[in-house]
């Protein structure tokens, strides 16, 4: 598997660590009561097909949010995670 | 007609034309009591354990391919109870029982057999570990014996014991510990629910389920509809999508677990064994092949094959640990797709919605709960109340933070076991 780096361009798997589906950017405010917590932390969509993830690239650590097919391995554009808007 | 070697001699003098299918293929009926979804290893032992054990007999077990064509079937079989937390203690240790007088119970040979588990340890911390780990297998009444370096040379002479990096200080040996041929398990289950009067219907998907009022009704399915008063989901890595047709988001995540075995060759390793330092663990099956693995690829996949960072890793650690091994050659490499749950121990509980219950979160080790887990599933699909091995498997404790099992101390967070 070769991921794309929005820095980088495209670099080998083993530069990348997975840090969780896109659910991770949304992260709700301190008081937002125990059912967002609950979803943010532990519910997930776990799609088998079209998936929205984010990835840590190690050499220039920049999250990207990367959109990978999680049964054909397939994977395709990605952007910083940083200019994702939520 | 049982099985019996008298009866493997008999059918060898009459041209073996005296066997039978093992299970009926029946078509769907339009209701049953219980339907389970899932036929593997689990779906098949709850069949079973109603049955057997609550008389309920009027079930079906829908499968969507080939009974035993999941994780049943890919596994790499090891059957240990060296648990060391409440909740999962009690529930492998109950589950070897189960194990040990298996093949009895179901007249079939599930090649069950207790060729002792040792996992090394190579730094004094980690024998501090496995020392209390140990004492908790005793404490639970299970087995542990706290091996030194010449303990370990005397069972596995053949380890790189002055490995520069990682020199081996000794082992946990868990004698009762072994591996069992996994199909057979699957079709011992199947052929022991079939008999008794349970319907296993395969290339069955299920596509949705049917619910009024809070209340399950039955479920659609790619040979039809079916009603039923009960539904159990047992799917693995499957558990997100199909709890999603019942409007259910799990916490689950599903990655991808490799195995690997070599061409067969003559006895070499007689026991499991397991390196303390990177992912790589053993066992030689009973054909000959060297079968071995490590650790999930660490990304979601439904591919059922991983790539080859973690293939590496796996043979880098083999190579470390038992040099001999880089004289065999790797036949075949697969994968499964495993169902892991963010504290790393299973759910086996009721649901929202009246008479539906969920059961999975096995991560890389319900081969082993096979037994235990189709028990203690029948037990709260009976009764409605949870078996007493398995109450701490609560789908409620993510969310309320009570009750978590964090077997492995990295934290109760997806993508940390
Ligand atoms: C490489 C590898 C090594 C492993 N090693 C070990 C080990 O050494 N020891 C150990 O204890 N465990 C091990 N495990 C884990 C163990 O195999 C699993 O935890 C266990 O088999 C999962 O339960 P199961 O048998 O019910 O799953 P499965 O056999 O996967 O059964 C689930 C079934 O549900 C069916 N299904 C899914 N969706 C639907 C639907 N919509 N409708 C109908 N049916 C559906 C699937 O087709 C499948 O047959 C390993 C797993 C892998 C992949
Ligand atoms: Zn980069």
């Amino acid at each position: 598997m070769r991921i794309n780096c929005p820095h980088c361009g495209t670099r080998d798997r083993r530069e990348f660590t997975w840090s969780g589906a896109d659910v991770a950017l949304n992260r709700p405010a301190p008081d937002a009561g125990e059912a967002a917590w609950d979803d943010y932390v532990h519910l997930r969509e776990n799609p088998a097909g079209a998936s929205r993830e984010l990835w840590y690239h190690d050499p220039c650590g920049t999250f990207a949010l990367v959109e990978r097919d999680t049964v054909t391995h397939l994977v395709g554009d990605a952007v910083l995670a940083e200019k994702v808007a939520r | 007609m049982g099985y019996s070697g008298l009866r493997v001699i008999w059918e060898g003098l009459r041209g073996q034309t005296g066997w039978k299918p093992m299970w009926r293929d029946p078509t769907p009926k339009a209701e049953y009591d219980v339907i389970i979804i899932g036929g593997g290893g689990h779906g098949l032992s709850t069949a079973y354990y109603l049955a057997k054990m609550h008389g309920i007999t009027n079930v079906a077990v829908l499968e969507k391919g080939y009974l035993g064509g999941g994780n049943v079937g890919r596994n790499t079989t090891i059957v240990r109870a060296n648990y060391f937390l409440p909740g999962n203690s009690e529930f492998y240790s109950h589950s070897l029982k189960l194990w040990e007088g298996l093949e009895a119970d179901l007249n079939y040979n599930v090649m069950h057999s207790q060729r002792g588990l040792i996992n090394l340890f190579h730094s004094d911390g980690q024998r501090d570990a496995f020392v209390r780990r140990g004492n908790a297998m005793i404490n639970q009444g299970d087995d542990a014996v706290l091996l030194d370096r010449e303990g370990v040379r005397k069972y596995l002479p053949y380890l790189d014991f002055d490995n520069v990096r990682f020199p081996i200080y000794g082992g946990l040996l868990h004698p009762r510990g072994g591996t069992a041929r996994h199909d057979a398990v699957a079709w011992g289950y199947a052929r022991g629910a079939d008999s008794r009067g349970v319907d296993l219907i395969q290339n069955c998907e299920v596509t949705g389920i049917d619910i009024e009022n809070g209340v399950v009704k039955g479920v659609q399915t790619t040979r039809g509809a079916i009603r039923a008063k009960k539904v159990a989901m047992v799917t693995a890595g499957r558990s997100g999508q199909v709890a999603a047709l019942a409007g259910m988001r799990l916490p689950v995540e599903s990655h991808v677990l490799q195995a690997f075995v070599t061409e067969g060759l003559k006895p070499v390793i007689d026991h499991v064994v397991s390196f303390g330092m990177g992912h790589f663990y053993i066992s030689q099956s009973d054909k000959g092949g060297l079968v071995f693995g490590g650790d999930i690829d660490f990304y979601p996949s439904y591919a059922a094959r991983g790539n080859l960072p973690m293939k590496e890793h796996v043979m880098d650690a083999a190579m470390t640990l038992m040099p001999m091994i880089g004289k065999a050659k790797v036949l075949r490499s697969w994968g499964g797709i495993m169902d892991m749950s963010p504290d790393g121990s299973p759910i086996i509980d009721r649901t929202h919605v009246d008479g539906l219950f969920v059961n999975y979160g096995w991560n890389y080790g319900g081969f082993k709960a096979v037994p235990a887990s189709g028990y203690a599933y029948a037990h709260l699909i009976a009764t409605g109340a949870p078996h007493e091995t398995a109450a701490g498997f609560r789908l409620d404790r993510f969310r309320t933070g009570q009750g978590i099992i964090d077997e492995e101390g990295t934290g109760s967070q997806h993508n940390l076991h």
